[in-house]
């Protein structure tokens, strides 16, 4: 008994028939730090307690003594799969609530790094699936084109994971010729490796055995549960915030809402790769549209608003104007106006909400994420009861749990 | 016809009548109060309504505000009709001392852990909620964190025991360092002799 007084254990759990496993907080197998106690009778899920928290680091009390610009660096660490659909989405809330226009072009240039850090996204979670069904092959494959995305997110913003890019109103500098380059690169030999990945996967046996009917859910339980983003569409309900609530000029584009039938990890995995070619496609006509800009227009990567967008550099030491921008922005002595917003975006894992309160301070008043992850990832004993403990680790790799998200 | 805000507010008013207060519209999304013992009665005639049809919870969470005498926490839920695309937003406020708010559980599973988030972090105590215990924050905790009263760390502070860094001064044994930020008068008198 000695050895037991220190760890707590669910009540009644020496005497009984079952066996309590714990699956995490740093088993390889999900892919995050958060842990679940399995009660399993043999193989058989019983009953599983979800626990999580252990990185949370408590964004929305930081962001309260936060001027906007700085917070952009707390949502990188929410999704780190997809940082860019974070910084995005908070830079269009403060847009909303500031009342800034985006010019055309800024809005272009957003979608085509949306779009990329949507397919690194699903990339990552249909590769996972693969992972651990057993199949590495595609997961080492398709690395060096999520590299490729990298790699153009470094060439526009200077980092890679964490990715602080854009600012409120546009970008911090223009696309360099590199960037077209090597997004073109990405738009030509794309297209094969994600072909190729589907024929590793999409009509393999074993990937199929493994994942039809596992973890399913109905349309009605998913909305229940707050689902949303490729998770809900899985399930069979189109919604889809690019859509519904459009941001950035989505209005702009021609593409479909791909949606699956039972919600099963397999519709998951469906749905996430067709959605990585309407990313595609979206990727390629925001880019003939941005091609389409010429002369003065051409040049433009944000909007006109001295207030919150910083001044050139060398303007600062020329201009006086400019630098007292520079120092009231990087202060962070900009007041901003008193009000309240939800604004949406749709991130990797669906609907990535910024409730913003302001009562007229430097600062936000209150700050609320609303982090699809932590939302969905309550449905995960439903899903999983009644299952193989395999396939539960199938299911949380294909619901895409993002510990970063989930905790904020 | 497509749903708006004023056929939303001149269905809720024609239910509930004038118990439902501080009519607003910031950023064009239809906010409104009421008395929190009527929160799951208007949470549930929004869901069931044949019109209105506001079946999912998006967003449930707590704010502070210190000032408001008796109605210190609010308790606010973002509503979306997926039918007809519209989102409103709902508010109830509460007493600090005694937060109890009935929970949203039995109609929404989403909000399970969202009451319980709110729970964590400003006290609200959601009567009715299956599993009422903190989520994030570790559960030995005694105060609710994101309350006002809790500010964060002044950046310019100096009384930290962290030459590692190059800042502030060291203390003796028997000094005891403040919580929360706050910075204690005992430590004010140790920053003096500093």
């Amino acid at each position: 008994m000695q050895t037991t007084e220190h760890i707590k254990l669910p009540a009644g759990s020496l005497g009984k028939h079952t066996t309590t496993l714990n699956l995490g907080p740093t088993h390889p197998a999900t892919h995050g730090v958060f842990q679940n106690i399995l009660e399993l009778d043999g193989e058989r899920i019983v009953d599983a307690v979800q626990t999580v928290g252990y990185i949370h680091r408590a964004f929305e009390k930081i962001a309260e003594r936060r001027p906007l610009y700085q917070i952009t660096t707390l949502t990188d660490r929410m999704n780190y799969c997809s940082s860019p659909i974070n910084n995005m989405g908070w830079h269009i809330t403060c847009e909303r609530l500031l009342k800034i226009e985006t010019p055309k072009r800024v809005d272009y240039l957003r979608v085509i790094i949306m779009e990329l850090a949507r397919i690194s996204d699903h990339l990552i979670c249909n590769s996972i699936v693969g992972v651990d069904t057993g199949a590495y092959t595609g997961f080492l494959y398709v690395m060096q084109y999520r590299e490729l995305i990298y790699e153009i997110y470094e060439e526009v913003c200077g980092s890679r994971l964490t990715t602080n890019i854009g600012r409120i109103g546009g970008f911090e500098r223009n696309f360099t010729p590199t960037a077209f380059e090597r997004l073109e690169k990405f738009i030509k030999e794309w297209p094969v490796v994600l072909r190729e990945f589907e024929n590793l996967f999409t009509r393999n046996r074993i990937f199929m055995e493994r994942t039809i009917g596992v973890g399913p859910i109905s349309a009605e339980r998913a909305l229940n549960y707050g689902f949303t983003g490729p998770n809900l569409r899985a399930a069979g309900v189109d919604y889809d915030v690019r859509v519904h609530t459009p941001y950035s000029s989505y209005q702009d584009f021609k593409f479909t809402i791909p949606v699956g039938t039972t919600g099963d990890c397999y519709d998951r995995y469906l749905v996430r790769n067709s959605e990585m070619w309407q990313s595609l496609e979206l990727i390629k006509q925001a880019y003939k549209k941005v091609q389409e800009f010429k002369g003065a227009e051409s040049e433009v990567y944000h909007a006109d608003v001295p207030e919150y967008y910083l001044p050139d550099k060398k303007d600062v030491y020329t201009k006086m104007e400019a630098l007292i921008y520079h120092f009231k922005i990087i202060m962070g002595e900009t007041n901003i106006p008193a009000g309240e917003i939800y604004s949406a975006v749709e991130g990797g894992n669906g609907e990535l909400g910024f409730y913003l309160i302001s009562d007229g301070g430097r600062t936000p008043y209150r700050l609320h994420f609303r982090r699809p992850c932590f939302i969905y990832y309550q449905a995960f004993t439903e899903l999983i009861k009644g299952g193989m403990l395999s396939d539960a680790v199938i299911t949380m790799s294909s619901l895409n749990i993002i510990a970063g998200e989930m905790d904020a | 016809m497509a749903l708006s805000n004023g056929i939303i507010k001149s269905r809720l008013t024609e239910k509930f009548g004038d118990q439902l207060i501080d009519w607003e519209e910031p950023y064009g999304m239809l906010t409104f109060s009421a008395s929190k013992d009527l929160n799951l009665k208007i949470l549930q005639f929004l869901f069931d309504d044949p019109e209105l049809k506001f079946k999912f919870l998006t967003d449930l969470t707590a704010v502070h505000y210190p000032d408001r005498k008796c109605e210190e926490l609010a308790v606010v839920y973002h509503l979306h009709n997926l039918i007809d695309n519209i989102r409103i937003r709902f508010k109830v406020f509460t007493d600090i001392l005694k937060p109890d708010v009935f929970s949203a559980t039995a109609l929404y599973q989403s909000a399970n852990w969202m009451e319980r988030e709110a729970y964590d972090f400003y006290g609200v105590n959601f009567v009715g909620h299956p599993n009422l215990i903190r989520i994030q924050n570790v559960e030995e905790m005694e105060y609710f964190p994101q309350r006002k009263e809790y500010p964060l760390e002044e950046q310019s502070r100096i009384d930290k025991d962290d030459e590692m860094f190059g800042r502030g001064g060291s203390f003796g044994p028997g000094n005891e360092r403040s919580y929360h930020g706050t910075i204690s008068d005992d430590d004010k008198e140790a920053m003096k002799k500093n």
